[in-house]
């Protein structure tokens, strides 16, 4: 019983730092390949092509 | 532990992201700058007389080449972190997060975020014809996600519900189809859109191996440390 309220909580010690830096992850993907703002697009314009991001 | 992420991830996507840059520069940027002069209108295809296939091109340029490399390891550092948050939820799951290993994640990276939504939407070069930025942008986040569910069901689901899962998962974005032009009107060549996409997925394959390995060793090391 001990056991497994230790492994549900190691679990979950991980998921949330595993989640948030997803998010971290997907709002500067975002950010560098998306975001059409032109000093952004422009900036990052090789790159979204190069890394075949949807562009202009 | 969260720290671990970041330190792993700042360290693998900036030095893979660095490599890819500069894989960039070398063997996509050449056929990128290339399509521009069909896009500006300083080469016209299919005009009154053939057009030589190897012009002048614009030689290395600081601001632009150094934005792009800074640019390239961001956007990797950005992936390595949805990465890593995957392969720290795979090693609960009993996965060997090490620099080996990392290479298949890598690979499984690629697929779900470049070749899945490439399949529909090719990389494309400046001055080809495509449908509004928006529908795009949506259908490539789609497109993406869909992937990695499917990629995470054929790792680590069990039996023929999660597989059979996977296989829509992988072709129902394309069975819908993404967002096309109306009309094309793009004066760019067909060979040079080839080899650029070509080039792009090339490059994209080495990028997310890098990047794999060097997340799995980064995350290994980090943990050793801290245990």
């Amino acid at each position: 019983m001990t056991t497994m309220i230790k492994t549900a909580g190691a679990t979950r010690s991980k998921l949330v730092p595993a989640l948030f830096a997803a998010v971290l992850g997907v709002a500067l993907m975002a950010l560098t390949g998306h975001v059409q703002a032109a000093a952004l697009h422009d900036a990052a314009h090789d790159v979204r092509h190069a890394t075949g991001f949807p562009c202009h | 532990m969260f720290s671990r992420f970041l330190t792993s991830a700042l360290f693998a996507g900036a030095s893979a992201g660095l490599l890819t840059g500069l894989l960039q520069l070398y063997f996509v940027q050449p056929v990128l700058l290339h399509a521009e002069l069909y896009e500006t209108g300083a080469l016209v295809h299919f005009g009154a007389d053939p057009v030589s296939a190897h012009p002048d091109l614009p030689g290395f340029d600081a601001v632009r080449d150094g934005l792009s490399l800074i640019f390239t390891m961001l956007t990797y550092t950005a992936y390595a972190l949805i990465l890593l948050a995957a392969m720290s939820l795979g090693e609960e799951r009993g996965a060997v997060i090490d620099g080996r290993w990392g290479i298949l994640w890598g690979v499984a990276g690629f697929v779900a975020f470049h070749l899945a939504p490439g399949f529909s939407l090719a990389p494309e070069v400046p001055g080809v014809a495509a449908a509004d930025i928006t529908a795009r942008q949506i259908w490539w986040f789609a497109a993406a996600a869909a992937a990695l569910v499917a990629l995470w069901l054929l790792a680590f689901g069990k039996g023929w519900g999660a597989w059979i899962g996977a296989a829509v998962l992988l072709m129902a974005p394309h069975i819908i189809g993404a967002p096309e032009p109306e009309s094309f009107s793009g004066p760019v060549p067909t060979e040079i859109g080839a080899l650029f996409a070509a080039r792009a997925l090339g490059i994209g394959l080495a990028a997310w191996v890098l990047l794999g390995s060097f997340a799995g060793f980064f995350w290994q090391r980090e943990g050793a440390q801290s245990a």
